[in-house]
């Protein structure tokens, strides 16, 4: 019952943030309607990073409780957040070719976030490669916990890494937004945010029919 | 008292198999050794390249032999039931892992020196006069690759792709240890000090205290049944 609204809010929600993002708000000065495309990449990096986090939490939970809702539930945040993170790095390249004039680019955010993606599906093989159910459940929340950890160490590396050698790449929207445009990308943070959340208890009701189904 | 027992248990015994075995050691050093030769095939026709990827070169070598070895440290625990013995043993069973952590330094502390003296000796680095601070570099580095790999090496021990995925978990962890390692052996071989590079340094250090405090506290739960 709760799982289909969830599913109905977001469609509304990103029906909204479109209508928002491509209709109300207005055409940018410098980079014309290409900028539009920050309407979804910034949801959905900021989703992915949501979602990493939910995996630490639900790896805990796990550790702690034992139950096979928090397992689910990291297993299936971890999905999305890798989805997410993909659709971050690949509507950034599209934006990148006509801003940046590159699809891709070292720089000290892209690195972190590709980073990000290569742990997680890390994570997922391990998932993937352990017959057990139980022990695949444990050695997945010891990864959750430890790459979680490790996103702070992987920011600090990479911004050094690069931002001590060359100066930061002017970015498009550091410059302080007009209301529209920040009230449609919060609309859209909001909307993506839901779908994430449906994804996530959609995935969670899958994986709990396919244990609970006799080999 | 008891906890460093269990540990010096643990490091005796794998010192004392591979003492007799002389398996992995020897096989470690000659690999080292040849990859040596593919650095130098594939870089050395330009001496000035060569020395600009020095650093590189040097913790790429660390990290090869590092898969190699550490993914090996539980393997042994395979054989004749021993991972059953490893589970009945009492105490706490965290001690099993600083005890592997602490063969798993000795065992590349052993190649890095061998590594580094070649280094020192095939591509004519003054590896002396940067001793110092290439020392506390590579036992920062040292010491968050190998707690981390040994981690992911109880993981994966039991895993069919073993081989595989224990490279795919490792590697990308390892990031910002890597970064820090070059970068501050890239200043200590140009004679900067590790002032200049301190920020790394730090980021080291406080790397290895996440690595090996989450090592510790998560082993009981890889080890389980």
């Amino acid at each position: 019952m709760m799982v289909p609204m969830l599913g109905w809010l977001a469609m509304l929600a990103i029906g909204g943030g479109l209508v928002m993002g491509f209709g109300i708000a207005p055409r940018e000065v410098t980079q014309g309607s290409v900028q539009r495309i920050m309407y979804v990449h910034v949801p959905f990096a900021w989703v992915a990073y949501l979602a990493f986090a939910v995996v630490f939490v639900a790896s805990i939970a796990y550790l702690w409780r034992r139950s096979a809702a928090a397992d689910r539930v990291a297993h299936a945040s971890a999905e999305a957040g890798v989805v997410f993170t993909g659709l971050a790095i690949a509507t950034g390249s599209i934006w990148g070719k006509p801003t940046w004039g590159t699809w891709w680019t070292w720089d000290a955010r892209l690195t972190s976030v590709a980073l990000l993606f290569v742990l997680y599906l890390g994570y997922l093989m391990l998932r993937g490669m352990i017959e057990d159910r139980e022990r695949g459940a444990r050695y997945a929340a010891v990864l959750g916990i430890i790459a979680a950890l490790d996103i702070p160490l992987v920011h600090f590396s990479v911004f050094w890494w690069r931002t001590l050698h060359q100066p930061p790449s002017i970015r498009p929207g550091s410059a302080a937004m007009p209301g529209v445009i920040l009230a449609a990308l919060l609309v859209n943070v909001v909307a993506f945010t839901l779908l994430y959340a449906y994804f996530v208890a959609k995935r969670s009701r899958v994986l709990r029919l396919a244990e609970e189904m006799p080999a | 008292m008891t906890y460093a027992r269990h540990a010096w248990i643990i490091l005796w015994k794998d010192i004392a198999t591979e003492r007799r075995r002389k398996e992995t050691l020897n096989a470690l050093l000659f690999f080292s050794v040849l990859l040596l030769f593919v650095f130098e095939f594939t870089l050395g026709g330009d001496r000035d390249r060569l020395t600009a990827a020095l650093p590189g070169l040097l913790w790429l070598g660390f990290i090869l032999a590092g898969l190699l070895a550490l993914g090996r440290s539980f393997l042994i625990e395979r054989e004749n039931d021993c991972w059953e013995g490893l589970l009945l043993g009492p105490g706490d069973k965290s001690a099993i892992y600083v005890g592997k952590l602490a063969g798993n330094l000795l065992v590349m502390a052993a190649v890095e020196v061998v590594v580094l003296a070649l280094f020192g000796v095939f591509f004519n680095v003054d590896v002396w006069s940067a001793l110092p601070g290439l020392v506390l570099v590579g036992v920062l580095g040292t010491i968050g690759l190998a707690a981390m790999g040994t981690t992911f090496a109880a993981m994966t021990a039991q895993v069919r792709a073993r081989e595989l995925l224990f490279p795919v978990l490792l590697l990308p962890l390892q990031v910002p240890l890597l970064l820090g390692c070059v970068k501050a052996t890239e200043a200590v071989l140009n004679g900067e000090g590790l002032g200049s590079v301190l920020h790394w340094v730090q980021l080291l250090a406080a790397a290895d205290l996440i690595y090996v405090v989450v090592g510790v506290l998560t082993f009981e739960f890889i080890l389980e049944a």
